[in-house]
């Protein structure tokens, strides 16, 4: 039993991206007539030639018709699938593997969510019938529980704590500020976001990621057919994805104060791709931004700091854009919103961009010094009870 | 001997002070304070609180049945008692009925239960409002009860010997509500203090007779009902010593309507010695009097917490949450997606977990899992699950964090990770709460409540509440 992944096997050689934000006047098929038309220009190839189509949405569609009726697609297979928050991350992955396989020459990985149409704020509730006895707690109020737990492991002062929360959504809406694609392309001051309205716990406003509507897709093929499509494709490195037995919230040995379903499949990616040591060997990261709590334990849950000392990098400012390791360069959830199914993908898409050099005025530095590697991450569920992928891409085939 | 073997009362933590009223309506609020059933609190859930307290009191007798008491049941045509009974675990032999509707139906379920010839547990329980700026909003309280009447044994001894009960039925119009009217009509108030008089004195002379006492042999005379003038004018015809009439906690609790005369008893059985002689005088559409004498048991097998310490308890209400509370001033909801009803059968398949909050331990490594689970957590072993009721054990706040966006009658929303004193862990919402004062550590106590109805559906579960005082 091993995780044997599929290193330098598949690359991409397309993406597309649509921008993300309240698009009142496109419906799901617009979006994803315009996701998957850029995916295939930026291959240069026709659609016709797409052999098997992997479909994530949460929301916002069933079957594979959601996607073929709006494309027309010829009599071909389409697989439209979900897995929480990592749905965008678990399309990409499947198709992956579909190409690996030696299935198909070349797939198509598309994610979309439309938000906005359901005229409530946060996600839509779903779920099947229940006996009512699960504690209706929202979303950031989950993630609320980290800030106390997290403070009252490491003894770090709530304020202290704050601030870091702070920098991270401070930091992420700098680098959206510079991103066209963005839902928020503004830079928040620190003082508006420490005082926004609270929401949950230490949460306020701005320590939430927003709701759009939005899509992006990638076109894979097998490595060696790569260079044929592209001068700069990109390899996949490493695909990993988890499952906890979602205990934390009944076992009273987990802490909140990190996501072992991240540590797995962190674990398992890093094995897959060969990496020994990612706050040195990656150019970036894209990680779940959901709320600001989250993205700080996510830099210890990654192996990017040290224990106990996340808040302290954030501070300094080691994830910045200009940092050690930047981390949500195209601006993340947080200036994105969060579209489900299309995140993960929009995670990609920037991996994309930036280890091509085509980022523009967010182009990561490290890149032109030689960092060819690049990470996303993607978290479904709370604290404790959670999905976690995390993929490696990367430049060059080794 | 046929008696009381156990009783509990429960009174709400809320209070709302009369004067809030009158402030905010410009006069007419009153002196002291009422009770209020929260926003999560039905006089089922209610009645449950009281059947706890009272079965704490006799561990080692399991009631063979349930009769249930109020003038304002949570469902019609459903039967109320049969949550009562789940939430209590009780064996499925075990007889669940209603007596609901009317004030009247507290008398009566207490005097079937005596009647019963088995181990017999009434509850009653009730929550009394009217029109904003009314006397039945003013001077109503709410509150549950409940006792435990058998023959009694060396381990569960009789605490109050039933003596006499003699009844007074009568059809007038004094008191009543068409079903789903948010208030009581009544009519002129010299009419009830006309017809209820003379229908107390039958009864009490016939209970007294039967009793072989007279009035002035009394050590506790109670008169409780709907109508106050008729309750005066009644206690003061008895004859009763002057200190056989107690505080009828009109002024801290309110007329609790159905559940008074019972808390009332409650009230004496607290305080009574060995030899004590109580008569109870119900007068709802006719009177019914109960005469009970306490026995050497009773100073030692009290309930833990008295009436009057429950009633010096509590935190404040706002006039303004009050009426929300009550359904009487509507608010405007959040956007945010419509609660989710529970579902009939996975409630039903999750009955013992739902309402006995009943979890399961691990036969092979001793792990306790909420809910119950059929692999373990920790040694994954399949199907070595005993279940494990978790309903009366103690837990400490692992974490918890305060939710201004889940909605709520009663935002913000309070959510506990809760860790259970021998092993077991539970996310649940804090109820009877101050976020501002909640902390790491705190040690909490379940507490059956009714979270929301959506759908024209109760949804009954449990939540924890600060252990206060005990």
């Amino acid at each position: 039993m091993a995780s044997n992944g599929i290193r330098d096997r598949v690359a991409i050689v397309g993406m597309g991206c649509t921008s993300f934000g309240e698009h009142w006047d496109q419906s799901v098929s617009d979006l994803l007539v315009e996701s998957s038309q850029a995916a295939l220009n930026s291959a240069n190839v026709p659609i016709d030639m797409v052999d098997a189509f992997w479909l994530g949405t949460l929301f916002s569609g069933q079957s594979g018709l959601t996607l073929s009726r709006p494309l027309k697609l010829n009599y071909k297979p389409v697989s439209r699938l979900e897995n929480y928050c990592a749905t965008g991350s678990e399309a990409f992955r499947n198709a992956c593997y579909a190409v690996a396989s030696g299935a198909y020459d070349v797939a198509m990985a598309i994610g979309v969510e439309k938000l906005k149409d359901s005229g409530i704020s946060g996600l839509p509730s779903i779920g099947a019938p229940e006996d009512g006895t699960r504690a209706g707690l929202t979303a950031p109020a989950t993630f609320s529980l980290l800030a106390p737990a997290y403070c009252k492991k490491f003894g770090v002062d709530e304020g202290a704590f704050k601030e870091a929360m702070t920098r991270i959504a401070w930091k992420n809406h700098k680098n959206g500020a510079l991103n066209p694609r963005a839902q928020f392309r503004k830079e928040v001051a620190k003082d508006v976001i420490a005082c926004s309205p609270q929401v949950a716990g230490a949460l306020g406003i701005f320590d939430c990621s927003g709701v759009s509507d939005g899509s992006a897709a990638a076109v894979i093929v097998r490595a060696e057919d790569a260079y044929k499509y592209t001068d700069k494709p990109l390899f996949v490195k490493a695909l990993s994805f988890i499952a906890g037995p979602a205990t934390g919230p009944i076992d009273p040995d987990y802490d909140y104060t990190t996501f072992p379903e991240v540590v797995a499949s962190a674990t398992d990616a890093y094995a897959q791709a060969g990496i020994k040591d990612a706050r040195a060997e990656l150019a970036m990261a894209e990680v779940h931004d959901c709320f600001t709590p989250t993205e700080l334990v996510l830099m210890e849950d990654l192996g990017f700091a040290q224990r106990g000392t996340g808040w302290k990098e954030v501070l300094n400012g080691t994830f910045d854009l200009e940092g050690e390791l930047a981390v949500n360069p195209d601006g993340g959830l947080k200036s994105f919103g969060h579209p489900i199914g299309a995140s993960g993908l929009r995670m990609l898409f920037e991996a994309w961009l930036q280890l091509r050099g085509e980022a523009g005025k967010r182009q990561i530095a490290s890149v032109a010094r030689g960092r060819k590697l690049a990470l996303t991450h993607n978290l479904g569920g709370a604290p404790g009870e959670c999905v976690s992928f995390v993929s490696v891409v990367g430049s060059e085939r080794s | 001997m046929n008696g009381i073997v156990a009783y509990g009362t429960y009174l709400p933590y809320f209070r709302l002070d009369r004067k809030a009223i009158g402030d905010a309506l410009g006069g007419g609020g009153g002196k002291g304070s009422r009770t209020v059933a929260s926003y999560d609190e039905d006089t089922t859930s209610m009645g449950v609180e009281a059947a706890r307290a009272t079965l704490r009191g006799a561990p080692k007798l399991a009631p063979a049945a349930v009769y249930f008491a109020t003038a304002d049941p949570a469902y019609l045509d459903k039967t109320n008692a049969t949550a009562i009974h789940a939430a209590l675990a009780l064996d499925d032999s075990a007889m669940a009925f209603d007596m609901v509707g009317s004030i009247r139906s507290g008398a009566g379920a207490m005097r079937a239960a005596i009647d019963a010839g088995r181990p017999t547990l009434a509850v009653i329980s009730d929550i009394r409002t009217g029109l904003p700026g009314g006397g039945d909003e003013r001077e109503g309280g709410d509150a549950a009860v409940a006792f435990l009447l058998a023959d009694g044994d060396a381990n569960t001894p009789v605490l109050a010997e039933h003596v006499a009960s003699a009844s007074a039925s009568a059809e007038f119009l004094e008191r009543w509500r068409i079903p789903g009217d948010a208030a009581s009509r009544q009519w002129e108030e010299r009419f009830g203090e006309h017809a209820y008089v003379p229908l107390a004195d039958a009864a009490i002379t016939s209970a007294l007779k039967q009793a072989g006492a007279t009035a002035g042999e009394l050590a506790a005379l109670i008169v409780a009902g709907p109508h106050g003038r008729a309750n005066k004018r009644a206690q003061a015809a008895v004859g009763a010593k002057p200190e056989a009439t107690a505080d009828d906690l009109t002024g801290t609790v309110g007329n609790t309507g159905a559940a008074h005369a019972g808390l009332l008893l409650a009230d004496a059985l607290d305080r009574a010695q060995a030899g004590d002689l109580i008569a109870v005088v119900s007068l709802a559409d006719g009177c019914d009097v109960t005469i009970w004498r306490a026995t050497a048991a009773l100073p030692s097998h009290r309930q833990k917490v008295p009436v009057a310490a429950q009633a010096a308890s509590g935190g404040k209400v706002a006039y303004a949450t009050f009426l929300t509370w009550r359904g009487l001033l509507k608010r405007e909801p959040p956007r945010r997606p419509d609660p989710q009803a529970p579902a009939a059968p996975p409630s039903f398949r999750a009955e013992a977990w739902k309402f006995g909050f009943t979890g399961s331990r691990c036969q092979a490594c001793g792990t306790r899992a909420l809910p119950p689970a059929r692999v373990c957590m920790k040694c994954h072993a399949v199907d070595k699950m005993t279940p494990e009721r978790m309903a009366d054990v103690p837990a400490t706040i692992a974490t918890y964090t305060v939710d201004r966006l889940a909605y709520s009658l009663s935002p913000p929303v309070v959510v506990g990770v809760l860790d259970f004193e021998g092993g077991g862990r539970f996310t649940c919402e804090l109820t009877d709460v101050d976020p501002k004062a909640v902390k790491i550590g705190d040690r909490v106590e379940l507490t059956f409540r009714r979270p929301m109805t959506a759908h024209g559906v109760h949804n009954y579960f449990w939540k924890a509440r600060p252990m206060r005082g005990a």
